[in-house]
């Protein structure tokens, strides 16, 4: 079905440049073998009809020596999915880097739950900081001796232990120990084989994450609670208090949620999330497993949604409630939009003038390349090229490709759960009937249609973005804003460019939900017009030439 | 309370590091790298190793931090990364051209064992290093030592790779100038200009990791001592080497490989460690001290004297790498203020300890000294008595919110503040600069806490 995309001649124009002319000049410099493999990373986006776009290949190994943005395994495990999960005590299981490095760096904001019984792991930082005794006869008695001092200290409800690189070489055991100080504590104890090598980014450690919450935690607390309208939040990580923005929406419109995954979360949350009667997916790379396990288990359907851009928080919220059905949600839904939109649209209107046509890139992790493309189209800015660090094609084309994806070996190492509907919790939250009708209605279930097609014909969409890319597009097209991390943010701003980071926001924040759009909105007009780009020369650099002298008695 | 769950009461632990004061060898070689002008890092493993340093030290410096990755996936885990290091070697010269590929190695590949110069001459052999380029190397697991032995193993690299004996003696002082910042760097080089001698100082990341705006960004920036400079250090009359930990291995190796006998001393921060370095460097280059140095220490000696009252008995706690701990011990005795817990990550071994218990051995009251020890250790001593001041990285800013302790931030990573990269804390100027913050911290929280009465204009 893409080959008719590929096929086409038609010839696209970006920013006033030919695209393809501009995907040549990138790969000029490469090695051939590596031309012709980053050939089919960099993608000229072309959208067909039934929002066809070009295959784009992703999800393949980095070329060594190329300096791309991506992390490890193991940053996508403890520093991601679990890593915002406050009453946990997470244990790096290898030398003292890896835990020190994902010691809170990544910025998910929790709301610490000072009651007497509840934890707050988030500010330590737990390693069996391995020494080359262990890397020689085997550190599994450290880890287990490790875990028993752990529960000594500080009697958490559960310790999880993540495993290192040399962990996976030297083959210790994490499963078994933690099986065994789970039996020895009472407390629950589970462990993750998330090896920095596994996979070919962080997206392993995404899945071998959600794989291990959802054997280890998912389940454990059948307890229905309240609530009329229970939801579950995936893949929201609470950057900046993005997920406390998104709870304040959800609270005025009455709809309860469960359990977020894993911004602001805990334990508890996850063990009792499948009692959940809705899944809404965010970030749908990091934890899409989940969602699928849980609908297969469980019988909990699931909807992409998106709280990045006002308008886009809007058509969430009117998904959600025509997903329940109920007029009464619906009308509340409708007054809430009402009674917010209007801040967002003075702001908006407020800004827009001074945004309106500048143009910008994107590159960063999960759905942020995507998703805030709808905050910058409320500014009025166009998105020149955009890619993500760890997607997948189903991320870029949709998910209706992936019966065509085929699965590396890199990706065959990590574990894929089999899950079978549960004989006594399966409990499918609506009819096929219900089912049928709201698809008739326009509802997708189970659905994300990918970047790719929401992206204008002829911008660039660039997996794994090198360094050498980057500074080349930085170069060709000077856009006025480039989103991405800490890795590259002073690289272009030596360029006299402003970087935004849209992983850590640059400490600012929330950008979710009204609210947040409003916050974005102030912050890339102070960016994009900050007076600070305009003192780059010196006044002595801008006219050299002596206009007069002063002459001497 | 941030750190809630850190109990007063002390249980003792043997295999559990909770908040540790050290991080890993590569970053710290990776640092060291960065010193060396038109050289790019490359760390032979997986690639979150290349990504967590470089993140690191990014949000350290504020400034681009650029290194390269083997990118390991499991197969080259389990059957070595030779292809990956020669395809990396390859795209490193083609795509970004620097003068030097600075290689060193992470827990992966130290444990599967890849030995790099078989590899990088295997490169070479199939041309794919250009003439007149380089790739050097060094060894880092990161199961033994700490980021500051990484430091010192890519240092002692630039000796191995570069320093050569010509037979005929330079009059140049080789400096090492240790685990600092770039400014500090840039301030050693100062002194030794006052003092009229000419230096090369290896590695050294000023104007790398300090660098301007100015609208062109320069993957290799001006700084960095040269490839050139490198191998004179080999004809050179003496060497001196700051920080023993993180100076000393490459000092000596040049002493063995050239017979450039070197004087290693304490990084020159404080009065006395900062007259230690001048009066080395005087002796060793057959100098005199001009007057500009000598008024310089005058006036830090005089603000010393005019504010010794609020120096005088303060309890310090004190945690960071091994050779700045030591400095800033000295440097906090010689004021009378009393260093009562001290903390260092890095195993930097018995004689060390050793040192750091001569130093304070006249500190009234029981001193508390681990090496190496973690930060829970070092709050729960906090807990269980408390200081003045606390001096450390910025993850100490817990401790201090916690237990309300003012505190002054000093050594890596420093993740929430500027200044460190811009105004160095060696030398007299330095230690001006120290001791104003010292009684910026201290005066502030006596202003907060006084009452109305007490409350004084002039201090």
């Amino acid at each position: 079905m893409a080959k008719a995309a590929e096929n086409s001649e038609e010839k696209f124009e970006l920013d006033g440049m030919d695209p393809e002319k501009i995907k040549e000049e990138l790969l000029a410099k490469y090695p051939t073998k590596v031309a012709r493999k980053r050939a089919k990373q960099i993608i000229v986006n072309k959208v067909g009809a039934d929002e066809e776009v070009p295959v784009i290949q992703s999800n393949v190994r980095t070329v060594p020596g190329l300096i791309s943005q991506r992390g490890c395994c193991y940053a996508g495990c403890k520093g991601v999915v679990l890593g915002p999960t406050r009453d946990i005590v997470n244990i790096t299981h290898g030398p003292i880097g890896c835990g020190f490095y994902s010691w809170l760096t990544r910025r998910n904001q929790t709301d610490p739950d000072t009651t007497p019984d509840g934890h707050n792991f988030m500010p330590y930082c737990f390693s069996t900081d391995m020494q080359d005794q262990q890397i020689i006869f085997g550190g599994e008695k450290k880890l287990k001796q490790a875990i028993q001092e752990a529960y000594d200290n500080f009697h958490p409800k559960a310790i999880a232990v993540f495993s290192t690189c040399p962990v996976g070489l030297i083959g210790d055991d994490v499963h078994t120990v933690c099986r065994q100080m789970k039996e020895a504590l009472g407390i629950n104890v589970f462990g993750f084989s998330c090896e920095g090598y596994k996979g070919v980014s962080q997206s392993a450690g995404h899945h071998i994450a959600n794989n291990q919450i959802f054997k280890h935690v998912v389940g454990l607390d059948n307890t229905v609670g309240d609530g009329e309208y229970r939801i579950n939040l995936l893949g929201e990580y609470n950057i900046g208090g993005d997920a406390f923005e998104i709870d304040r929406i959800f609270e005025k419109c009455g709809i309860t949620v469960v359990s977020t995954f894993s911004g602001n979360s805990s334990i508890d949350k996850f063990a009792n999330s499948h009692t959940a009667d809705l899944n809404l997916i965010m970030c749908h790379r990091s934890i899409n497993y989940v969602a699928e396990m849980m609908e297969t288990k469980y019988g909990v359907p699931w909807i992409k949604i998106n709280f990045i851009g006002a308008e886009a928080t809007a058509k969430s919220l009117r998904k959600i409630a025509r997903y329940f059905g109920e007029q009464k949600l619906t009308d509340r839904v409708e007054a809430v939009i009402a009674e917010e939109l209007p801040a967002v649209q003075a702001a908006s209107a407020e800004v827009r003038p001074r945004t309106e046509g500048k143009r910008a890139m994107l590159f960063v992790g999960g759905s942020r390349a995507h998703h805030y493309q709808e905050l910058f189209n409320e500014l009025g800015m166009e998105t020149l090229s955009a890619g993500y660090e760890f997607a997948h094609r189903d991320d870029y084309e949709g998910r209706k490709v992936l019966p065509t994806i085929k699965v590396d070996a890199d990706s065959r190492n990590i574990e894929e759960l089999e899950i079978h509907p549960d004989p006594e919790r399966y409990n499918p939250r609506k009819s096929e009937e219900d089912l049928e009708e709201l698809r008739a209605s326009g509802m997708e279930f189970s659905g994300y249609e990918g970047m790719m097609p929401t992206m204008k014909n002829g911008s660039l969409v660039i997996d794994d973005i090198s360094q050498y890319e980057t500074e080349t597009i930085i170069e060709t097209f000077k856009p006025d804003i480039f989103c991405a991390g800490i890795k590259e943010k002073y690289i272009v701003q030596k360029h006299g460019i402003p970087m935004k980071q849209l992983h850590s926001y640059d400490y600012g924040g929330p950008y979710a939900g009204f609210k947040g759009a409003i916050n974005f909105y102030k912050e890339i007009d102070r960016m994009v017009n900050s007076k600070v780009w305009g003192y780059l020369k010196a006044p002595w650099q801008v006219n050299p030439e002596l206009a007069a002298t002063y002459a001497w008695e | 309370m941030l750190l809630r769950h850190t109990t007063t009461e002390i249980k003792e632990r043997k295999a559990l590091t909770v908040n540790p004061a050290k991080t890993c060898q590569p970053i710290g070689a990776m640092y060291a790298s960065l010193g060396i002008h038109g050289c790019l890092p490359h760390s032979h493993g997986s690639q979150g190793c290349y990504a967590y340093h470089r993140s690191a030290l990014t949000r350290h410096y504020k400034e681009p931090v650029l290194a390269a990755t083997s990118a390991f996936t499991e197969g080259a885990s389990v059957f070595g990364g030779q292809a990956n290091l020669l395809q990396a070697i390859d795209n490193m010269f083609t795509v970004y051209n620097p003068d030097v590929i600075a290689v060193h190695t992470t827990c992966l590949s130290e444990t599967i064992g890849d030995d790099i110069p078989q590899i990088v001459n295997k490169a070479r052999a199939e041309g794919k290093v250009p003439e007149g380029k380089y790739v050097i190397h060094t060894n880092t697991p990161s199961y033994v030592g700490s980021h500051v032995d990484g430091f010192a193993n890519m240092t002692r690299s630039m000796v191995d790779y570069f320093s050569e004996s010509t037979g005929h003696k330079e009059k140049t002082i080789n400096l090492i100038p240790g685990y600092v910042e770039p400014c500090d760097m840039e301030e050693i080089r100062r002194i030794a200009g006052e003092l009229g001698i000419r230096t090369i100082m290896f590695p050294d990341t000023s104007k790398v990791l300090n660098g301007p705006m100015t609208g062109k960004y320069r993957m290799y920036p001006e700084g960095g001592v040269t490839t050139d400079a490198l191998k004179k250090t080999g004809d050179s009359m003496g060497t001196v080497a700051m920080g023993a930990l993180a100076s000393g291995p490459a000092a000596r190796a040049l002493d063995a490989k050239c017979k450039v006998p070197c004087e290693i001393i304490d990084l020159p921060i404080g009065l006395h460690a900062t007259d230690m370095l001048i009066d080395t460097l005087r002796q060793v280059a057959g100098v005199n001290v001009p007057e500009s140095l000598t008024f310089e220490r005058g006036q830090m000696v005089d603000i010393i004297s005019d504010m010794h009252q609020y120096f005088y008995g303060k309890r310090v706690g004190l945690v960071g790498d091994p050779d700045q701990v030591l400095a800033l011990t000295k440097f906090l005795v010689s004021l009378d203020m009393c260093p009562a817990y001290i903390i260092t990550g890095t195993p930097a071994g018995k004689k060390y300890e050793k040192a750091l218990r001569e130093v304070t051995k006249d500190v009234p009251g029981e001193v508390k000294i681990k090496v190496p020890g973690d930060m829970l250790l070092f709050h729960q001593w906090i807990k269980q008595e408390p200081v003045d001041l606390l001096i450390g990285n910025t993850y100490v800013k817990y401790i201090a919110r916690d237990e309300d302790i003012p505190f002054i931030r000093h050594g890596f990573p420093i993740l929430d503040r500027v200044g460190h990269s811009y105004f160095p804390t060696v030398g007299y100027r330095g230690g001006m600069r120290l001791l104003e913050k010292i009684l910026d911290a201290l005066l502030d929280r006596k202003d907060r806490d006084s009452t109305d009465i007490e409350f004084e204009l002039v201090m």
